[in-house]
């Protein structure tokens, strides 16, 4: 018996032998066919493919490759709104008046300018060419600021042109462009006429939207300008010679470019990745493939352990509560308010909650970066000294019981987006003012768009919000809570606000016009209007060898026109 | 047999229809449009966007109008990419995201059959025994894992070798592929070794294996002729439905490794409500998957005598 087991079981060996060297055989054929397949597979994505191996950094042909969030969704800068197109846009356009490494105006397409009480003058330079060589004239201003506001275009971000005379009647079809108080005195005079006085005319200029388009050439593209890369004309340091949509740009040195002294210093720029994943991100800078990164708090123990360089900047951005202050609504009640505000503290909120360490305690509406007369804003005009002090926070509440005649307070809506970020911050604050007031708040946890909608209709109490700039003038901000601004969504109306944000827009003298935006931020403080939050912040890392790159709070928030490559310290 | 298929297509185009309209009243039923942005506009502006987009018609007006441009197979222009069509969009990012996916069955495919028979022949031994583990891991860990970790490992690899052997993300050759298509396939490979092992284990002891063996036929010609053969048969009939779901179901890998391919539009779509993006692309891929259903039907018919196509 036992004989015959053990044959068959030789039998079995023998057979799982064979078998199995005829397996590995097979898996060899396998092997072979599959990359064989492969091979013909690469070729039919030759097209559509990046085809980037390249490094970062580039030295020998002086290029680099860096990573976009997303793929530009608009690249004609009259219509532009997003992040993405904005970066792209900075860095093969240029306006009226540019910046410099510091983000100071210096001259751009004008090379001197004058701002009075009842409009602007630009004189344009000579040398100022779009990359087929044609200069650049005042015409392709008026063409551009007419299209933009023109209903038809249908631009979201016309309003940045309403100080214009007659914009925003243009706008909204009650006159006719031609009407636009802007006119080309030859081909290198911009003559501007004001709605109203607006002394900050030179910081808006450099916004996208008051970009040139150059008519003929619009006119050529068919209604497609802004879809390729030779859909378009540039002026800026840098011009798209290549685009591959959802894959990669090439942007090359712009030849023709007026300022190549002091921008534009790389042969060419690849933006070989596409993608909003983080982590890949870290990885493929990790990985010697891209220049720059930015980093959350999780990831900066490895960097650390990588011994990077890490770097901060301001985004740009404040955010806030912002309390509903509609009529049937209990936070339109101040001593309500005021105890919510004297119940928190943002400083425990950024160092104990949030722990990100590029985020600043939020103290007012106007961050850090501001500017003011001659030195920061915040230095001039400091914000209003905060104390929690739950026990006068109790007795606001009394007294809010008290004025609107009720025993308890029905829980109250809170708005937020569904970011990590703000979820963690809406959390705490749910348990904060239930420890220290007693009150109940229910989250309302919506995606982006969704939040922005219930916000329009002014479905909530307490929003989670933000704000980032515009241009970079204290008015981005200062007319936030005007009972105008569409932007206001709990609807705050007080004519002592206005007023001063009626100073604030047009006064001609530079410390009466920060005065104005002192007593509003002492105004939005004392009616709490909303309660800061935090300032928002980016930890990020640069590739050694690249200098003077730059992420700014406001306009692009990458910055390669001042980049240059140096291996001196390798 | 045709009179089938033209039934089997038939039902496929209201499928597609069915889906095409549900989705479209749900899209309009999310609170926001494409056009909320955070940034406010007047009642003038947006009055002026709704009409360039004909929004401000009535819903059922929109729904007859998008049912006429499906017809003609249009799907408009995207609201979030002003200047591209969807139809663009559709024909520059599916073929990517097609390369992806039968790169992934065809890793899946032979890996699975290869290593269901290799499991099979070493049952109960050790090369069984690490496979199977490792087939539960490929199952049950989901695949936005796999991918940052092997993205990871590649990063790792790269820096202890001083130099790029597998890039770590993009796309446009063969390297770039490998990683990805590994990665997305992995699961289907997963599945297909288990259901490779069981079918083999089935055949080896039937009654033909044994009478091929007590007749002395050599071992190579059982495992191939006998053997695999026919246990192959049950891994080629889910490989269809697998087709569809690996090609349409790449999004998470197609954003880690920065693919760019149409997953990445489909989802990017919901989320900011662009709606004629997400109309094409969900029927789109709705008529795909219908169709590779009806196609996988057709073909069981085909090799399948057991199998009739008339009733």
């Amino acid at each position: 018996m036992s004989d015959t087991s053990s044959v068959v079981v030789d039998a079995d060996e023998g057979f799982t032998r064979s078998a199995g060297k005829q397996l590995a055989l097979y898996a060899l054929y396998a092997i072979a066919a599959v990359a064989a397949v492969m091979f013909v597979l690469s070729l039919a994505a030759g097209g559509a493919g990046s085809s980037a191996t390249g490094n970062a950094i580039d030295v020998e042909n002086n290029s680099i490759t860096i990573a976009l969030r997303e793929e530009p969704p608009q690249m004609d800068a009259a219509r532009a709104t997003d992040a993405s197109s904005n970066v792209v846009l900075s860095h093969v356009m240029e306006g009226l008046i540019s910046y410099d490494l510091d983000a100071q105006p210096i001259p751009g397409v004008a090379e001197r300018w004058e701002i009075r009480e009842d409009g602007a003058t630009f004189w344009l330079r000579e040398n100022a060419l779009w990359s087929d060589g044609v200069p650049v004239t005042a015409h392709d201003f008026v063409f551009s600021w007419r299209r933009v506001l023109n209903p038809e275009t249908a631009s979201q971000y016309a309003f940045i042109l309403y100080p214009i005379k007659n914009a925003e009647a243009i706008n909204t079809g009650q006159l006719p462009v031609e009407t636009l108080g802007v006119r080309a005195a030859g081909d290198r005079v911009l003559e501007v006429e004001f709605e109203r006085p607006t002394p900050y005319f030179d910081k808006l200029v450099s916004y996208l939207t008051y970009f040139p388009t150059r008519e003929d050439f619009f006119k050529s593209t068919n209604g497609r300008y802004g879809a390729d890369a030779d859909m378009m004309l540039y002026n800026g340091p840098y011009v798209l010679t290549e685009w591959v949509h959802g894959s990669t740009m090439r942007w090359e040195k712009n030849p023709l470019y007026w300022n190549k002294e002091n921008k534009g210093f790389l042969d060419e720029i690849r933006t070989a990745y596409i993608t909003q994943d983080i982590n890949a991100k870290l990885n493929l800078f990790k990985d010697g493939q891209i220049v720059d990164t930015h980093l959350l708090s999780p990831m900066l123990p490895t960097a650390m352990e990588q011994r990077w360089q890490i770097d901060r900047s301001m985004d740009g951005s404040v955010f806030y509560l912002e309390f509903n202050h509609r009529d049937n609504r209990i936070t339109r009640n101040w001593n309500f308010r005021r105890a919510m505000q004297l119940a928190q503290d943002s400083t425990e909120l950024v160092y104990k909650v949030l722990k990100e360490p590029s985020y600043i305690p939020g103290t007012t509406l106007f961050p850090a970066w501001l500017n003011g007369v001659s030195e920061s804003f915040q230095k001039e005009y400091p914000p209003v000294e905060h104390k929690m002090n739950v026990q006068k926070a109790r007795e606001h509440l009394a007294l809010a019981k008290q004025e609107l005649g009720i025993d308890e307070f029905p829980p109250l809506m809170m708005l937020t987006g569904d970011t990590p970020i703000s979820l963690l911050a809406a959390e705490y604050y749910q348990q904060l003012f239930r420890e220290n007031l007693g009150l109940e708040l229910r989250l309302d946890v919506q995606i982006f768009k969704q939040r922005l909608e219930k916000m329009r209709q002014g479905e909530f109490d307490i929003v989670l919000s933000g704000w980032g700039p515009d241009y970079n003038d204290v008015l981005t901000y200062g007319d936030l809570f005007s009972s105008w601004n569409l932007q206001n969504r709990g609807r705050y109306n007080s004519p002592e606000m206005d007023s001063w944000i009626r100073i604030a827009q047009s006064e001609l003298e530079p410390k009466k016009r920060m005065d104005a935006f002192g007593e509003i931020q002492r105004l939005l403080y004392e009616d709490v209007v909303i309660i800061p939050m935090y300032e928002r912040g980016i930890s990020f890392v640069v590739d050694p060898r690249l200098k003077d790159f730059r992420r700014r709070s406001v306009g692009p928030e990458v910055d390669y026109n001042f980049a240059y490559i140096d291996t001196s310290g390798q | 047999m045709w009179k089938y298929f033209i039934k089997r297509l038939l039902q496929g185009v209201l499928t597609v229809w069915f889906i095409a309209t549900a989705t479209f009243f749900a899209m309009h039923n999310v609170p926001g449009d494409p056009l909320s942005n955070d940034r406010a506009m007047t009642e003038i502006t947006r009055a002026n966007l709704e009409a360039k987009y004909g929004l401000d018609q009535p819903l059922f007006t929109q729904y007859t109008i998008f049912l006429g441009n499906l017809l003609q197979g249009d799907f408009g222009i995207s609201f979030t990419q002003e200047n591209r069509e969807v139809n663009d969009i559709i024909r520059e990012h599916f073929p990517v995201s097609a390369i992806l996916g039968i790169l992934a069955v065809i890793f899946a495919a032979t890996g699975g059959v290869l290593l269901g028979a290799l499991t099979a022949l070493y049952r109960n031994r050790l090369p069984d025994y690490v496979i199977m583990f490792l087939v539960i891991l490929g199952i049950s860990v989901p695949s936005f894992v796999v991918a940052a970790l092997s993205q990871l490992g590649l990063v790792t690899l790269n820096t202890a070798l001083g130099r790029t052997i597998l890039p770590v993300a993009g796309w446009g050759t063969i390297l770039h592929m490998l990683v990805p298509a590994l990665v997305l396939g992995l699961s289907t490979m997963a599945y297909l070794t288990r259901l490779m092992r069981s079918s083999m284990l089935e055949v080896t002891s039937s009654d033909y294996v044994r009478t091929a063996k007590s007749k002395g036929v050599p071992a190579t010609r059982i495992f191939t002729h006998h053997q695999l053969r026919n246990a192959v048969l049950p891994v080629v009939t889910v490989l269809g439905p697998a087709i569809a779901a690996i090609t349409t179901g790449g999004f998470v890998v197609e954003l880690v490794f920065a693919i760019p391919g149409l997953g990445r539009y489909f989802v990017e779509a919901v989320q900011q409500l662009d709606y004629t993006v997400i109309m094409g692309t969900t029927v789109f891929y709705g008529a795909f998957l219908v169709f590779m259903v009806i196609l996988v039907d057709v073909v069981y018919g085909l090799i399948d005598p057991r199998v009739r196509l008339e009733q």
